[in-house]
């Protein structure tokens, strides 16, 4: 049997359309996509994300651990309270995960993983935590609700006591608090405003109703991976994985080449693949005709080589098709898909598309 | 469970097939299709005109989610298509069998439509699909 989260039953009750999600069963949606993407764009949506794992890393080397296992460097956390995006690599320069990294005091961090990858995550991290003074521990005794759009943090705030409340007035983007052992941080995967909340799973049923109340829309993982698309931001397993190097992958920002003597994991990869030069790009398609771009569509750059759609949709926000595809490094500013035998021309933009419900590019 | 109203003809594709007073027949997806596919956003339909055989591809409908063919379910002539749904593709969501329609045929044989399915067979294979 397939794997539930904690708010499986608010699901059906929302009327939520149940698929598998790496042998999750997890909502598509509640009756429309398209709507509950309008909602988060427009006002407040949330997202039940509990099939995620959080995974807290404690211990008298676990900064040092993680300075080793990821190509970030959470040393750029100064202060507990903040939150980092990066890699976890392979020692080609594969990406094994995308995570984000919280401080959440001396000596504690924790990570939050993808569902499709957590046992592999789990694997790897133990793996190389031989030899270094730390512990591992998966938190499922955590649930995780993200809550965004433009309306979301004045509604989710509503439901808090009041200190919570004026703490999470002033939260930073990129920041987190934490209370009564949830930890609330203002980080998402939408393009949006808004709040990823861990709280314990024997609260989660009741706060999701709270959410309900304060006018915050269910949302399934059809809107959210139209959105995550809009807003520009990679869908681990789609448009990168094992095999491609943050180089390839829109991600060279996460990348913490400085300091120099930082030894991580698949840096030494990196460093000889930026000597020979990076010869695949992950940039973005539009396409302003009739038509939709879908991953593993063709792409052809006439006199520079071929590439892929790594995920493609119809935009709800812009209403035509966008795209992220790897495609040869020197691709012009069009280009051409083929959809079903026919070739289209699109153009090629620097993602994002979207951002804060506005078009981004020019 | 989907609707599938009991006057229509239907294809194992789910497409469903009206048999009009005029002689005419038209053609749409099964509110079962249309609940697959998602948003519908995309619709390509075929020429008026053109004259297509039974079971070829005669458009396309694309959703948020995925493209799907369509299939003309007896041989026969375009003679209309449902111009509605370029600015309106979401009436395939919200009235498969009326204001969703998607195009009209003039049939070779009016007697190809005893090919298809009857609701009774159609409800048969969606609860099989569904299980």
């Amino acid at each position: 049997m397939a794997n539930r989260t904690p708010l499986y039953e608010q699901h059906l009750q929302a009327n939520a359309k149940m698929v598998d999600f790496a042998g999750w069963d997890m909502p598509i949606h509640y009756g429309s996509q398209i709507e509950e993407h309008h909602k988060v764009r427009q006002d407040a949506g949330m997202f039940d994300v509990s099939h995620m794992a959080a995974v807290d890393i404690k211990g008298e080397q676990a900064q040092e651990f993680l300075r080793h296992v990821l190509a970030n460097d959470v040393a750029k956390l100064q202060q507990p309270g903040k939150a980092l995006y990066g890699c976890m690599l392979n020692e080609q320069g594969g990406i094994i995960d995308d995570l984000i990294t919280y401080y959440v005091a001396p000596n504690y961090y924790r990570l939050v993983v993808n569902a499709g990858t957590r046992e592999k995550d789990i694997n790897w991290l133990n793996k190389q935590a031989t030899g270094f003074k730390i512990t591992i521990t998966v938190r499922t005794d955590l649930a995780i609700i993200a809550v965004q759009g433009p309306q979301a943090r004045t509604k989710a705030t509503q439901v808090f006591p009041a200190p919570v409340r004026s703490a999470l007035a002033i939260l930073k983007p990129f920041h987190f608090l934490e209370w009564d052992g949830w930890l609330i941080a203002r980080t998402g995967y939408t393009g949006e405003d808004g709040l990823e909340i861990m709280l314990p799973v024997t609260k989660v049923a009741e706060y999701w109703q709270k959410f309900l109340k304060a006018g915050i829309s269910p949302c399934g993982l059809g809107a959210r991976d139209t959105l995550r698309l809009e807003a520009g931001l990679n869908l681990y397993g789609s448009d990168m994985d094992d095999t491609t190097t943050p180089l390839e992958s829109n991600l060279a920002w996460t990348v913490a080449l400085e300091p120099a003597n930082r030894e991580f994991i698949g840096r030494t990869a990196l460093e000889k693949q930026l000597q020979q030069g990076v010869k695949r790009s992950l940039v973005g398609l539009v396409l302003t005709e009739r038509g939709v771009l879908r991953g593993h569509q063709k792409v052809v750059a006439e006199g520079i080589g071929e590439g892929e759609i790594t995920s493609g949709t119809f935009s709800p926000t812009l209403g035509y098709a966008i795209a992220l595809a790897r495609v040869p490094a020197n691709i012009g500013a069009q280009c051409q898909v083929a959809i079903r035998d026919k070739l289209f021309s699109v153009r090629v933009i620097k993602p994002p598309f979207v951002r804060n419900g506005k078009k981004v590019f020019e | 469970m989907s609707n599938i109203p009991s006057e229509l003809k239907y294809t194992a594709s789910h497409e469903w097939a009206r048999l009009e007073e005029d002689g005419t027949v038209t053609v749409g997806i099964t509110d079962h299709a249309q609940g697959l596919l998602g948003d519908v956003v995309f619709v390509e339909l075929p020429e008026v005109d053109a004259e297509i055989e039974a079971e070829a591809e005669a458009g396309v409908v694309e959703s948020v989610k995925a493209a799907s063919d369509i299939y003309i379910p007896i041989s026969g002539t375009v003679i209309a298509v449902n111009e509605d749904l370029a600015d309106k593709p979401e009436l395939i969501n919200s009235d498969p069998y009326g204001a969703g329609w998607m195009f009209k045929i003039q049939p070779l044989d009016e007697e190809d439509l005893n090919e298809l399915m009857d609701a009774e067979g159609y409800t048969e294979q969606v609860v099989s699909e569904e299980h």
